[in-house]
């Protein structure tokens, strides 16, 4: 299984490598985002810095819609999931293995818009280990529901739709609990970020090991 | 010895649809097996089948010793299909995609160079990515992944289309290689002189159902020819009493 | 005959059907399941009507307030069943994936409670969201529960989106189990984020103090007799629908005999 996963892992990072997508799509995409809630929410630094760690995390949700998508788009488009199928590889180790390329992906994301809202929303950054920290739990969560649900939507006509539509709701809590650990962070109160930390921990872990379990049934079904 | 493919009543469903609606046939290891029959017959539904791919609705099916009802993908790692789609990542070259591909199924990756060159995909091909390959340059490289895993069972759906006639000579004698190395193969192919040339004997496909030849002249005894009556249901119970 | 040691297993793949097979068998429910479910509509009906009697009518208002309290006989009961039902389309989804205890029916009655469960969802947001604009003035307060409550809908909304995209029916079962169990492990994660999430903020003034409320005596009764009769009408609701499922997935086998016989025949000349 493990080797599976670096062997799907490797293959992901390297056509992003070769196709550069990732860089030239969904970040600056992401950028958009949060070029628009800075028109939406006004010029005004006052209105724009408390929101600041909602609005990138938001866009960071967003954007993981994106490249999970992508992550499966890249499994020849018209044979849909026949190839990871016909593959001979552990579904386990597929899970962990593209799970693992878009949580990178997302930490990529998640550096280069914090340069972005420092500059455009001018928020002070202080506190990088908490930051970072956040960043890493909340990409490995985000990623490890991503994927399943990534992998059920592949296969169907209605899968633009269906998977912000599925991902959104249940990525509600690392939305929750990024924007407060962050926020507990940039601002220095104490450890309060602690029980946020620990829910994106809990969260990473649970999903993890539920798309270890589905994602070879999830697969499989036609 | 065991059958290669030994299918029985097998009715395999898309949605709603029957793709197959009760096949029965059995293919010795070692033959090359042509699927004839029109469009919509379900050729390749029965390749598909082959490889796990389809789910077995109702009846038996077994290939390689794995019987695909009760697990579907033990199969896999055995067989190899060759289909319209050709299941290359397009950001890869050739060589990375069959190291991935072979490491994938567990063969040994340092097989890949001589499958390539044998189908001609080396030099400036081997360095392009395969997304800027032509389909028929594509093909051969699907085909020089099959070359290379080394397969028991291959399963072919109209592969010489999209070859050019070297490219077609070249897959008949890797056919005939392949046999030779002990797989079993079965095609699909609207190339009927050249595929029944090839093949040691004919399936007739239509409806669903195996027409004819369901089996080769070595097996054991005759199975009885599909029941053309309408009111053929595949009640459960009745199926088991198939002779 | 063939030599091979396979079974003579030509039974469908799938989960067993009820005893019966598909054409013979219950045509319809024996007459005594009928009555229950029958005594069961009446049943839960005239405790729903008795609730609201009770509720508008004749008890009392409450020490701080007042006629509001009233929502209180609905609103909880209904949020309860919306969790009743979706922790029951979550048991019976689990059962579903477990191999041993496959069957197609698991699959119906999760997806026939998890829609109830979305219909009491979004009473229940109503009714909270009444709550809270009489009481305070406000459309949507930002309580644990009630946030809660909204994302679940949400949840399930696309449970059943899920459910709704075609494929064979064993194929939507187990990809719906598979959200189902998804989405219900959110639910205690969502719960806690949230309360926390209020709990750093100052002592909201707009709590859904149903806690604070000191319940007893004929209010006390009615907010049971609210609990027990919208209960009822859960079940009612599920088994009409859980039949309607069992109707369609029995027309749909019937279909599949004449597609297979039309089929054939494209192979005749």
């Amino acid at each position: 299984m493990w080797h599976d996963a670096a062997l799907v892992c490797r293959k992901d990072l390297l056509i992003e490598l070769r196709s550069r997508v990732g860089l030239n799509q969904v970040v600056p995409f992401a950028a958009a985002v949060l070029l628009l809630f800075g028109l939406a929410l006004g010029p005004d630094r006052r209105s724009l810095l408390p929101a600041a760690a909602g609005l990138f995390w938001i866009a960071v949700l967003l954007s993981a819609v994106l490249a999970i998508q992508r992550s499966f788009a890249v499994e020849s488009a018209d044979a849909g999931r026949d190839g990871l199928r016909l593959s001979g590889l552990d579904p386990a180790g597929i899970f962990l293995g593209k799970g693992a390329a878009v949580a990178a992906q997302l930490l990529v994301l998640e550096a280069v818009l914090t340069v972005g809202v420092a500059v455009l929303y001018g928020v002070p950054l202080g506190g990088g280990l908490v930051m970072a920290a956040t960043c890493l739990l909340a990409s490995v969560g985000l990623a490890a529901v991503g994927v399943v649900y990534g992998v059920v939507s592949s296969g169907l006509r209605v899968r633009e739709t269906l998977l912000p539509l599925l991902f959104l709701p249940v990525a509600a809590p690392v939305l929750l609990a990024a924007t407060k650990a962050w926020k507990a962070a940039l601002s220095g109160t104490g450890s309060q970020y602690w029980t946020w930390l620990s829910l994106l921990a809990v969260f990473a872990v649970v999903y993890a090991a539920i798309g270890t379990v589905a994602f070879g049934p999830l697969l499989e079904d036609s | 010895m065991a059958p290669a493919v030994r299918l029985r009543e097998a009715v395999a469903l898309a949605g709603r649809f029957p793709l197959l609606a009760g096949v029965t046939l059995e293919v010795g290891e070692g033959e090359i097996v042509h699927l004839r029959g029109p469009n919509g017959a379900g050729k390749t539904s029965l390749l598909r089948l082959c490889c796990g791919l389809v789910r077995v609705r109702s009846g038996e099916a077994e290939v390689l010793g794995h019987d695909l009802v009760a697990d579907a993908r033990a199969v896999r790692r055995e067989v190899a299909l060759l289909g319209h789609a050709v299941y290359l990542y397009e950001e890869l070259t050739a060589p990375e995609n069959l190291r991935f591909a072979l490491r994938a199924a567990g063969a040994d990756p340092a097989l890949a160079p001589a499958a390539l060159e044998r189908l001609g995909i080396t030099g400036r091909l081997a360095s392009l990515p395969v997304g800027q390959l032509s389909a028929g340059q594509r093909r051969r490289t699907g085909l020089a992944l099959l070359v290379a895993r080394r397969p028991r069972l291959w399963l072919l759906d109209e592969p010489h289309a999209g070859l050019d006639p070297d490219g077609r000579a070249l897959l008949d004698t890797l056919v005939a290689d392949a046999r030779a190395g002990g797989a079993t193969i079965l095609l699909s192919s609207h190339e009927h002189d050249r595929a029944t040339a090839l093949a040691d004997r004919v399936v007739e496909i239509a409806g669903g159902r195996v027409m004819s030849g369901h089996v080769g002249p070595a097996a054991a005894a005759p199975l009885p020819a599909p029941d053309e009556s309408a009111a053929n249901t595949i009640e459960p119970d009745k199926a088991a009493h198939v002779a | 005959m063939s030599t091979v040691s396979l079974p003579p297993r030509t039974k469908p793949a799938v989960g067993r059907e009820p005893a019966g097979g598909r054409l013979g068998g219950r045509r319809s429910p024996s007459g005594r399941a009928d009555v229950a479910v029958r005594a069961l509509g009446v049943l839960a009906l005239t405790g729903i009507v008795a609730t609201c009697w009770l509720g508008l009518f004749v008890t009392p208002e409450a020490v701080n307030f007042g006629n509001l309290v009233r929502l209180l006989y609905i609103h909880p009961p209904m949020a309860w069943v919306a969790f009743l039902a979706y922790g029951f389309a979550l048991a019976t989804s689990l059962l579903y994936l477990w191999p041993r205890t496959r069957d197609p029916r698991l699959d119906r009655l999760a997806g026939a409670s998890a829609e109830v469960g979305v219909v009491f969802t979004g009473l229940t947001l109503v009714t909270g969201s009444i709550w809270g604009r009489t009481t305070w003035g406000v459309w949507w307060t930002w309580d644990p529960l009630l946030t809660t409550t909204a994302l679940l809908f949400v949840l399930y909304v696309g449970y059943l989106a899920l459910r709704r995209v075609p494929g064979d029916r064993e194929t939507v079962a187990k990809r719906a189990a598979i959200a189902a169990v998804i989405a219900f492990v959110d639910v205690p994660i969502v719960y806690f984020s949230v309360s926390w999430w209020r709990s750093l903020h100052q002592a909201p003034t707009v709590d859904l103090a149903g806690r604070h409320l000191y319940v007893h005596g004929l209010m006390a009764w009615t907010l049971l007799l609210g609990f027990a009769s919208f209960s009822l009408a859960w079940a009612w609701l599920m088994v009409h629908r859980y039949r309607l499922a069992t109707l369609r997935d029995r027309e749909a086998d019937e279909g599949l005999e004449v597609a297979i016989a039309e089929r054939r025949a494209e192979g005749l000349p």
